[in-house]
Formats: C-alpha cells, structure tokens, sequence
C-alpha cells in the first residue's frame, strides 16, 4: 500500500512552513519544529532528542516537540485523510457558468492562440443574437436552484461581435426576475476595438474584464502581432490605460502569456505594475511540444526559480501598495472554498461549458473544435452522456497522481485540456503545470507569511 | 506557542457535510482561462 503524505514542509522567503495536507492548516514554524517534523510519525520522542542534541538544546527539542503532539492532537498536524472517490458531485447535472464564443474570429493573429488564431480549426463566425439567447435560456434553466450564474464572453475576440454582447446582456437582465438568477457577465479581449463607449458599456454591466497582454513591449509584439504583422502594444496599451482608469474598484484582470521566449516572465508582471495595473495574472503557455516557444522540461528550474524571484519583488511591492495583485499569489486559508469544490475542480463538462457560435456545447473553451468532446448543443441541450459523466468522476480521489499530492486541495487536480493536451489523457495530469503549480502554491503561503 | 504560529488552522474535512453548494464562482472563468487554481476562491455558501 502506498504510504499516503500527510504534511508538506518548505522553506521559502525565510520561512519555515508546514501544511497539514488533510486538514488544510497551516504553520509557520522555526527551525527546529521544522527539523523534528521529519523524524516525528517514526521515531519515539528519545529518538528525536537523540538525533537533534548535538544541534539544539534538550528542553527546547521537548517543548517543541509538546507543541507539535498538541496540534496532532487538535487535527492540525498529522491528521487522517478522507476517501471521497464515490463522492455524488453535481447529481442534478446543473450548469451554472458558460463560456460564450461570440467571435470564432480576431483582429490580432497571436502565435500561440489555442483558438488557431481565432477560428478554433473552424469557419470564421460571429455568433448570432438568437444563438446566444438560446445560450442564456440554456444556463437558466439547467441551473437548478444555483443563483449565480457566470456568463464570459470570449471568442476569438469578442469585441467584434460587440452589439451581440449588448443585446445578450440586455436578455440576460430580463430572465433574471423570472428564473430568479443573477448573471455575472464578464469579458476576455485583446483590447484593439476598446473605444470609450464599449469601456463604459463595459463598466456598467460587467462584474470583470480581462485585458490581454504579455508584459514588456519587446514581449508582447513578438507573440501578439496585428494581422499585418506589426506589434499589437502600442495600440492596446492605452485602451487598457483608460479602461483600468475608468474601472474605479470593479475587478479586472491583465493577463498575459509566456513562453520559451521569455523565462523572465517576472519582469513582465512587474512591467504590468509599472503600466498602473495591479490585478494581474500570467499563465505558461500550453501548447504543441514541437513549437519552437514550447515550455520544456529543461526550461522547469528557470521558470521556478523566476516564481521565486516574483515572490520577493511581490513582498516588497506588497509591503507598499496592498492592492497589488497576482492571481495565483492571491490564496485565502482560512475563508476558501469547501473540501467539495478543492476535490472537483473548475466543473469543466458538467457546470461549466462553453458554446461555440453554431450553439454547440463543449467541456471548456479549450476543447472547442474537437468533436469528440462534443456536448450537444444549446437547442436540445447536453445529449453526450458519456462525455459529461467522465469529467464528473474525474477528481483529486479518482487521479492517481493526484491522490497522494500534497497541493491536491489547492490546485483541484489541475486543468481538464492541459492533461489532455499533454498526455492525450484527461485523467492524467500535464505534469510540467503540475510542478509551476506547487511552485506558485509555496510562493503564494510564504508571502502570505511575510505580511 | 514559542516555536509554532499557526497561520489557518481550519478543518477541510469540516466542510464535507456543508459543502458542494457550487455558488462559488467557476475557477477557470475569473482570470486565468489556462491553469486551475481553487485555492484561491471565495466561498459563497453564507
């Protein structure tokens, strides 16, 4: 049988931390709480005094070592796990967040757009206003009694389908009194199309935006280019200058990509900082191995070692403007999500599915276009059992590499499309994004520890 | 405590019987569209 991890410990930005993998707590400890952990589930206390005396007084390693069998004792150190593979996750099949393609279509050609740059393998298409209506009659009626529904306009670049988005809206405001739901609108854009009357159409209805863009200038026009090849920055950084300026204190992201091209991806995040924006967020690009931008294997130390480098610069920055946020730097212990949601994920596939402009369903934006992954569609509804029920049971218990993961609880198991994508697999996760994932996980507690 | 500050000392297992309203927003939908990070939700079940 296989010995199941119940702590993690790391030293990181001059801290020692413990996770209590189980329980979800978390200690920061010193040195020598530190040092005991490793010996404490099999050596008797003798032992321990033993092995540690030539380095640290008796009395502290006892009195330390009381106050880790206090914590054992209270279920925050060392606890027991809980098998929740038969676990009923979503029994009522509800659909609470789509995924809504207005534009199969873009105005940028960026090389390492998922979406073949824009028209996912497909025709170029703009959804139409009757597609997307069936699309939020879909979502409030299979939404049970979820109140909040999420509805992110993506594309393609769905600026180009802007009156479509309008209208949707509009539709959206008039279901909720009937069918007793909230939409939250949100929208993804590269920005090029972004005049002031979309900004303020933009700002009134929607709960966030996210802003595309990959950091420095040099960066960005390398892999976001126009479609007569020149560099999309100059173009999109004032839009987004004025959109933020305008935003006040709704939420809104600046999100960009990185590749191979730019392993010190940290000083695109801080370039964000320096533009004015402060809630930002940065993904590994995933892609075909073979591209010449593909991150490697080989490339993994560098790209940790820059997570770390980030985490310094981030305490320093935080220590003097609290506003400044990394997405996967923000991390809440004590008020996060339930066991429920940290073992199942996104709900890529059963709550959450994207609709291609034709009004076909997918598991996610990331699938759209692989037909075999077809759902059904916003006419008829989800007819593909088989597929919906695969995502459903695919869970931190029913992954083997996950089961016995330290960061299974934070990071869910990972993306659905990466572990596809990488492995041809959805239960096996992309084990490159698993390693980042730990990385910003660490980074994320030690900041939290230092302010 | 001398040696030990507990940063969060929540009970995930705690959560399993109240858990799984699913109000909380979709992970992937809020900033990332790439990579899964739950850890950083907000809960909604108030």
């Amino acid at each position: 049988m296989i010995k199941r991890e119940k702590i993690h410990k790391f030293y990181l930005n001059d801290k020692y931390i413990v996770l209590d993998i189980n329980s979800g707590s978390v200690h920061l400890v010193d040195e020598l709480v530190f040092n005991i952990i490793d010996y404490y589930e099999d050596h008797s206390l003798s032992q321990i005094i033993d092995i540690l005396k030539s380095k640290y007084k008796e009395e502290d390693i006892l009195e330390a070592h009381n106050e880790i069998e206090k914590l054992c004792d209270e279920g925050m150190l060392f606890s027991e796990g809980v098998q929740l593979k038969e676990f009923d996750y979503n029994p009522q099949n509800v659909v609470k967040a789509l995924c809504l393609h207005v534009a199969h279509d873009c105005n940028l050609r960026c090389k390492y757009c998922f979406a073949s740059q824009g028209d996912f393998k497909g025709e170029r298409l703009l959804m139409p206003l009757e597609v997307g209506k069936k699309a939020l009659d879909f979502i409030a009626k299979s939404s049970g009694n979820r109140r909040n529904l999420e509805v992110d306009f993506f594309g393609g670049e769905p600026l180009m389908n802007f009156e479509v988005v309008k209208q949707l809206v509009a539709y959206g405001r008039k279901l909720e009194p009937i069918y007793n739901k909230r939409f939250r609108f949100t929208i993804t854009t590269n920005g090029v199309l972004l005049d002031e009357d979309k900004m303020d159409f933009i700002n009134e209805n929607m709960d966030n935006i996210v802003l595309s863009l990959d950091g420095r200038k040099e960066i960005n026009d390398r892999m976001r280019g126009t479609i007569s090849g020149e560099g999309s920055y100059d173009i999109i950084v004032p839009n987004f200058v004025e959109m933020v300026k305008r935003r006040g204190d709704k939420d809104y992201f600046v999100r960009g990509t990185f590749t191979k091209h730019n392993l010190d991806f940290a000083d695109d995040i801080l370039e964000y900082y320096r533009l004015g924006f402060k809630k930002v967020s940065m993904e590994p690009v995933v892609t075909d191995p073979k591209e010449e931008y593909a991150l490697r294997q080989e490339d993994l130390g560098t790209i940790l070692n820059e997570y770390e480098k980030l985490s310094k610069e981030y305490i320093k920055i935080k220590k003097m403007d609290k506003d400044f946020t990394f997405f996967h730097f923000m991390i809440d212990l004590k008020q996060g999500p339930c066991m429920i949601k940290r073992a199942s994920g996104c709900g890529a596939g059963s709550e959450y599915m994207a609709v291609t402009p034709e009004g076909d369903l997918y598991p996610c934006h990331q699938f759209v276009g692989e037909e075999k992954f077809k759902l059904g569609n916003v006419f008829e509804g989800v007819s593909n059992i088989k597929i919906r029920d695969e995502f459903k049971k695919t869970n931190v218990f029913t992954k083997d590499d996950c089961s016995n993961c330290w960061a299974r609880y934070y990071c869910s198991g990972g993306c659905h499309a990466n572990a596809y994508y990488s492995n041809n697999d959805i239960t096996k996760p992309y084990k490159l994004g698993c390693e980042m994932e730990k990385k910003r996980i660490e980074c994320a507690i030690s900041i939290l520890a230092n302010l | 405590m001398k040696h030990i500050r507990t940063l969060s000392g929540r009970n995930l297992k705690e959560t399993i019987a109240k858990g799984g309203c699913g109000e909380c927003q979709t992970s992937c939908q809020s900033a990332c569209k790439t990579s899964c990070t739950v850890g950083n939700q907000k809960c909604e079940n108030k």
